[in-house]
């Protein structure tokens, strides 16, 4: 039973500035599923749609952005979400928080750099379930900090007084406080040293196994994906190209640009030339006809300038979009 | 100590901050007694590594003669940067070493075509007269990087992908000729997928031009891949230095064995050693306060001696180690 199923959405970002209308593809197609009690890596360059696509699934839909097509259902245990038709009242009171949690990038932004880190888990239990005893509440957050294996004292520091990994911990813990079913990490280490990240995708991963819920991680670092996803998902230009259990993706991908994006990830111990791809990823405004990823393949044939690849199955929870596969196996 | 035969030598340099107030400030020893060089007459890649708070931005900055040492020398080409002052002596020494900087989208001035900045680079440092003679040499910088004049003339920095605007930003550090580039994480914030082509760039002025890169960084995977030497940083301190090969391959200092093992490798078989617990340091002051050697409150090995005193440089195995251990 899937905890999340997404078929063929299609989200644009639509504007119209002086009579011009413009509109950005941003999420084209795309079909997945999470299962419950699994590590899920999104992968893709800058302006692949990454961040449009976790918009759409946690439901923070708005102006310019808008929804064409598809279908985003979740299934939490006996509760039925459909995301495209919640309403706001319903969506903050059952599944914000409690069942879909957020860790975002730049953590210093989820803090507020004048209020103690201890008001920020406040606001966020007293909106979500409401504090009627507040001494508690400080049990709750306590007993919680402490599980995760965090000092105590951060309760009552200000953001600015943790370190860049300390405060993306504590943003972790946030995102946890009601043990949600699907937690949506998007690049939560990008900023941080190797050393830190590591410290920090132990602790995601170490909750996730632990309470058995599901991690989206939307990073570009493949290598993070190597080290803590179950399985990953890539995307280009809006669209899922690749998808397949970690093993899988890493020891024969299928995709043209799957297989350059991993053969060309430096490694130590390995001294040999790597190229890096030609061309640059298309303008979501105007994108390539066909596969969008023909302008800079070095296979692409005449049917992939004209017709757009649909993701298929290759066995063993293996997809691809590429003409090439398709023709081979026919 | 003899100059001889060095392109940059850097001797004992430290350099410390007053923070906080007048009275009940502490100091901060942001490099503290670095030492090493690079060699005049072979072009290397040298790559200083370390996390945040490591010191090398600082060390950036006293190499590019932004900031003077507290105590000891910077020696370019058999000059202490100190006696730099004279204009026109100044000028000499930003034309042989120029800058690459971190974030390519704040280097560049949104308002501004990115063109405008070579140009203006190619005029103030008299490289040539005017804009129409200006133009083959900087077509000539771009196409070192694997651009054209065509492709970047009159774009806007948000016109071009963040490989591309990097290797802008590399083509105007080559407009003066350079002996020397100094580039402060590079790719730190470009894609991973982008990061090759701006460090194969590197690769390739040093063996086709003959400019000699120092890369600050704290990616040790595209360190490993170009560089010739390398130096890890701890808290200002340089705590293991020798060939790449060397270092990576067979780190020594237990901080250089816990980076290269954190480095997430791309490859799903080997997650078991990365998944291995581990504790996260405290804060970056106290480390930076600690008396004895700066990593002894995370190392699996410590001594008594090592919360004692500084570790001396061990020259071992044909690198320089600082750690009781050897």
């Amino acid at each position: 039973m899937a905890l999340l199923s997404v078929q063929n959405l299609r989200a644009y970002y639509r504007t119209e500035v002086y009579g011009i209308s413009r509109t950005v593809r941003a999420v084209d197609g795309v079909s997945f599923e999470l299962r419950p009690n699994e590590v899920y890596g999104v992968a893709g360059e800058s302006s692949c749609g990454k961040t449009t696509l976790i918009k759409v699934i946690s439901g923070t839909i708005k102006a310019p952005l808008k929804v064409e097509e598809g279908r985003v259902a979740y299934q939490f245990g006996l509760l039925e979400v459909d995301m495209l038709r919640i309403n706001q009242d319903e969506l903050r009171r059952d599944v914000r928080w409690k069942q879909i949690s957020y860790v975002m990038q730049g953590s210093m932004s989820v803090l507020n750099p004048v209020r103690r880190v201890i008001t920020t888990f406040e606001d966020i239990v007293d909106t979500h379930q409401g504090i009627t005893d507040h001494r508690a509440f400080l049990n709750q957050i306590r007993e919680h900090v402490n599980k995760l294996g965090l000092p105590p004292e951060v309760l009552n520091l200000y953001p600015h007084q943790l370190s860049g990994g300390m405060r993306q911990r504590v943003a972790i813990a946030l995102a946890t406080v009601f043990h949600p079913s699907l937690i949506i990490a998007d690049e939560p280490t990008t900023a941080l040293d190797v050393v830190v990240q590591r410290g920090v995708l132990q602790m995601l991963k170490g909750i996730q196994a632990e309470s058995g819920n599901t991690v989206l991680l939307v990073t570009h670092d493949l290598a993070v994906h190597a080290n803590v996803a179950d399985r990953v998902a890539i995307m280009y230009a809006g669209r899922i190209v690749e998808e397949a259990p970690t093993q899988v993706i890493f020891n024969a991908p299928r995709h043209p640009y799957t297989q350059h994006l991993i053969r060309s990830l430096p490694v130590i111990g390995d001294k040999s030339s790597k190229a890096s791809l030609s061309g640059s990823p298309p303008n979501l405004a105007n994108p390539p006809d066909g596969c969008r990823f023909h302008p800079r393949c070095p296979y692409a044939m005449d049917v992939c300038r004209t017709v757009v690849p649909e993701i298929s199955p290759l066995g063993n929870g293996h997809r691809a979009a590429c003409h090439l596969i398709q023709e081979a196996a026919r | 100590m003899s100059t001889d035969g060095k392109l940059l030598d850097v001797q004992h340099v430290t350099a410390s901050f007053h923070i906080g107030g007048l009275l009940a400030g502490t100091r901060l020893v942001a490099v503290n007694d670095m030492s090493f060089s690079l060699e005049n007459a072979r072009p290397e890649i040298y790559t200083l590594a370390g996390e945040s708070g490591s010191g090398k931005t600082t060390l950036a900055r006293l190499l590019l003669h932004d900031l003077d040492p507290t105590q000891g020398k910077v020696i370019f080409e058999g000059r202490d940067l100190a006696t730099i002052c004279r204009r026109g002596d100044v000028m000499d020494f930003m034309k042989k070493v120029q800058p690459v900087f971190q974030n390519p989208f704040e280097t560049f001035n949104p308002l501004r075509r990115v063109d405008a900045y070579l140009y203006d680079t190619a005029l103030n440092f008299g490289m040539a007269a005017n804009r129409k003679a200006a133009t083959p040499i900087v077509d000539g910088a771009l196409r070192q990087v694997g651009l054209s004049l065509e492709e970047v003339n009159e774009r806007y920095p948000h016109e071009l992908s963040g490989g591309q605007i990097q290797r802008v930003s590399v083509a105007r550090a080559l407009i003066p000729q350079p002996r020397l580039i100094l580039a402060d994480e590079p790719v730190s914030m470009v894609d991973a997928s982008l990061r090759m082509e701006i460090v194969n760039v590197f690769r390739k002025l040093r063996d086709e031009q003959g400019v000699s890169v120092l890369y600050i960084t704290h990616d040790l995977a595209t360190a490993y891949y170009i560089s010739d030497h390398i130096a890890i940083m701890l808290r200002g301190f340089i705590v293991e230095a020798g060939t790449v090969e060397a270092v990576l391959d067979h780190p020594l200092h237990p901080y250089t064995q816990l980076l290269k093992e954190s480095v997430p490798r791309p490859a799903p078989k080997t997650r078991e050693i990365w998944a291995k617990p581990i504790e996260l340091g405290s804060t970056e002051a106290k480390e930076y306060a600690r008396i004895g050697c700066r990593f002894a409150g995370r190392c699996p090995h410590v001594m008594d001696v090592c919360r004692r005193s500084d570790p001396p440089d061990v020259e071992v195995e044909g690198r320089t180690v600082k750690c009781y251990l050897y």
